[in-house]
């Protein structure tokens, strides 16, 4: 297993938001992860990307324990994460942005502007490649989010609602982009409430509510479970699926 | 009878043009969606009418009367609500006080229990978390706060930026549930929306903006099968290719 998180648990001033859970991803899968708002997913990426240290459980990349371990080295043991609300450097420019993630393994400035190029252009940021982040439109700042952390070279990205917010034609090329970094050979995890996101991509889901796995399976099992239909997708979900 | 008119509407924000030329109306008792892809000057034009933006040129009239030039709570009083992009709450102030802002201006205080009432029966999350700060809600959460302050004010008019983002499907299907209702009560509606299906449902009445412009209008029931709506949303029709 590239990634075993066992019994994994985080509370904040007696509020519990991860209550012992479990997840373990093998290379080169997709596994996606739905549940309720609130239900602790993005606290739970925080732990397993060493944004928070777990209050119990172990997290193991790759047979090494990470539990305790910095978010840089989180970063170096390769574990990307991109943030909900991009976390970019607002004043500074696509290229300069990419080029913060590709300095995490190349100390020369030309190599790392060589790198970001690269992954600017696989991230179809090039148009964009001098203009400020905060100039940036909705589509533009889920990319750059997403290649600051492919410019680390990770092995496992964790992408947190990274395809939000864009209209149907836009989510057609970032489905296309997270194929193409699933074609790298990167292992992702997807937390996601776009279904068709979830249905395109993911080979295994699995659904949290109130901070614990509730149910795991194949995506087509998934959306007809009950449980996940009562947390977590609504009683008119198969009716609008239905009839499109 | 016509409720709002924008006319001509232009902003700027120093060089770069957010809207170009947008006119919409809004009648009384009606819904009305923006549609377009990102970028196409939605938040912009929701923004202007709130007062939050200054339009450049181009007129905003509520009720006969021109409202560019007033302040934003001063719209607020006259009716008009928005659940802003990026939510913009008190981070610092717990989710009941958050919504008891959305109510400041209402003049029966007797009427705020029942104001709760419906948005806790709306969202019971934030029931369960109303002596939170907003700053320790999760991305959704936060969404139903600012949809919930909106509705707190009673508005006339409640403008609503994406109100789908970031929310999980039955929660989605419990929102639009509280909009045909609201909307059912004679509340008129204006809402950006990139989940075409959920807008086109409720919405009377759409337009369609593209780089700052209304290019089509029209009934919702006509648009939902137009073939410049889809080309604009779906760009060249993509088949999506099943994993595997």
């Amino acid at each position: 297993m590239l990634l075993k998180a066992d019994k994994v648990a985080k509370s904040f001033d007696g509020f519990t938001a991860v209550r012992g859970a479990d997840l373990a991803v093998a290379q080169g899968e997709i596994v996606g992860l739905i549940g309720p708002n609130g239900a602790g997913k993005s606290t739970f990426f925080n732990c397993v990307a060493g944004d928070m240290v777990p209050s119990a459980g172990r997290v193991l990349f790759d047979g090494v324990d990470l539990t305790r371990a910095s978010a840089e080295a989180h970063a170096r043991a390769g574990i990307g994460r991109t943030f909900q609300v991009p976390a970019t450097f607002e004043d500074m420019t696509v290229l300069e942005n990419v080029m913060v993630g590709a300095f995490l393994r190349r100390t020369h400035r030309h190599q790392a502007r060589d790198h970001a190029l690269r992954i600017i252009d696989m991230t179809g940021l090039a148009a964009q490649v001098s203009q400020r982040a905060r100039s940036l439109g909705t589509p533009g700042r889920k990319r750059l989010e997403i290649a600051r952390v492919l410019a680390t070279e990770p092995r496992l990205m964790l992408l947190d609602e990274a395809l939000a917010g864009l209209t149907p034609a836009e989510l057609q090329d970032a489905i296309g982009l997270v194929r193409r970094i699933h074609g790298l050979g990167v292992t992702l995890v997807i937390v996601e409430h776009i279904m068709e996101v979830i249905m395109t991509l993911a080979e295994r889901v699995l659904v949290f509510n109130q901070g614990a796995v509730i149910a795991h399976g194949e995506p087509g099992e998934i959306v007809r479970n009950e449980a996940v239909i009562e947390a977590y997708l609504g009683r008119g979900h198969r009716r609008r699926r239905a009839a499109p | 009878m016509t409720n709002l008119r924008v006319s001509n509407l232009e902003v700027r924000y120093g060089d770069l043009i957010g809207v170009a030329d947008v006119s919409l109306a809004v009648e009384q008792g009606s819904v009305v969606a923006l549609l377009g892809s990102n970028g196409s000057g939605k938040t912009t034009t929701l923004n202007a009418i709130a007062g939050l933006v200054r339009p450049s040129r181009g007129s905003i009239e509520w009720q006969g009367r021109s409202i560019a030039r007033e302040p934003a709570y001063q719209i607020v009083a006259k009716g008009l609500a928005l659940s802003p992009e990026g939510w913009r709450l008190f981070v610092s102030q717990t989710v009941e006080q958050n919504l008891r802002l959305g109510a400041s201006l209402l003049r029966e205080k007797t009427r705020l229990h029942w104001l709760f009432d419906r948005v806790y029966a709306l969202f019971p999350r934030l029931a369960e978390r109303r002596y939170q700060l907003a700053g320790t809600l999760s991305g959704g959460e936060r969404q139903m706060l600012a949809l919930g302050r909106a509705i707190m004010s009673e508005p006339r008019l409640l403008m609503l930026d994406e109100p789908s983002l970031g929310l999980a499907p039955g929660v989605v299907e419990a929102l639009y549930e509280t909009l045909h209702k609201l909307h059912g009560e004679g509340l008129t509606l204006l809402l950006a929306e990139q989940t075409i299906p959920l807008a086109l449902d409720i919405a009377d009445y759409a337009y369609v903006l593209q780089t700052g412009r209304t290019v089509l209008e029209g009934k919702a029931a006509d648009l939902e099968s137009n073939d410049q709506v889809r080309e604009i949303y779906l760009g060249v029709k993509s088949t999506v290719v099943a994993n595997g």
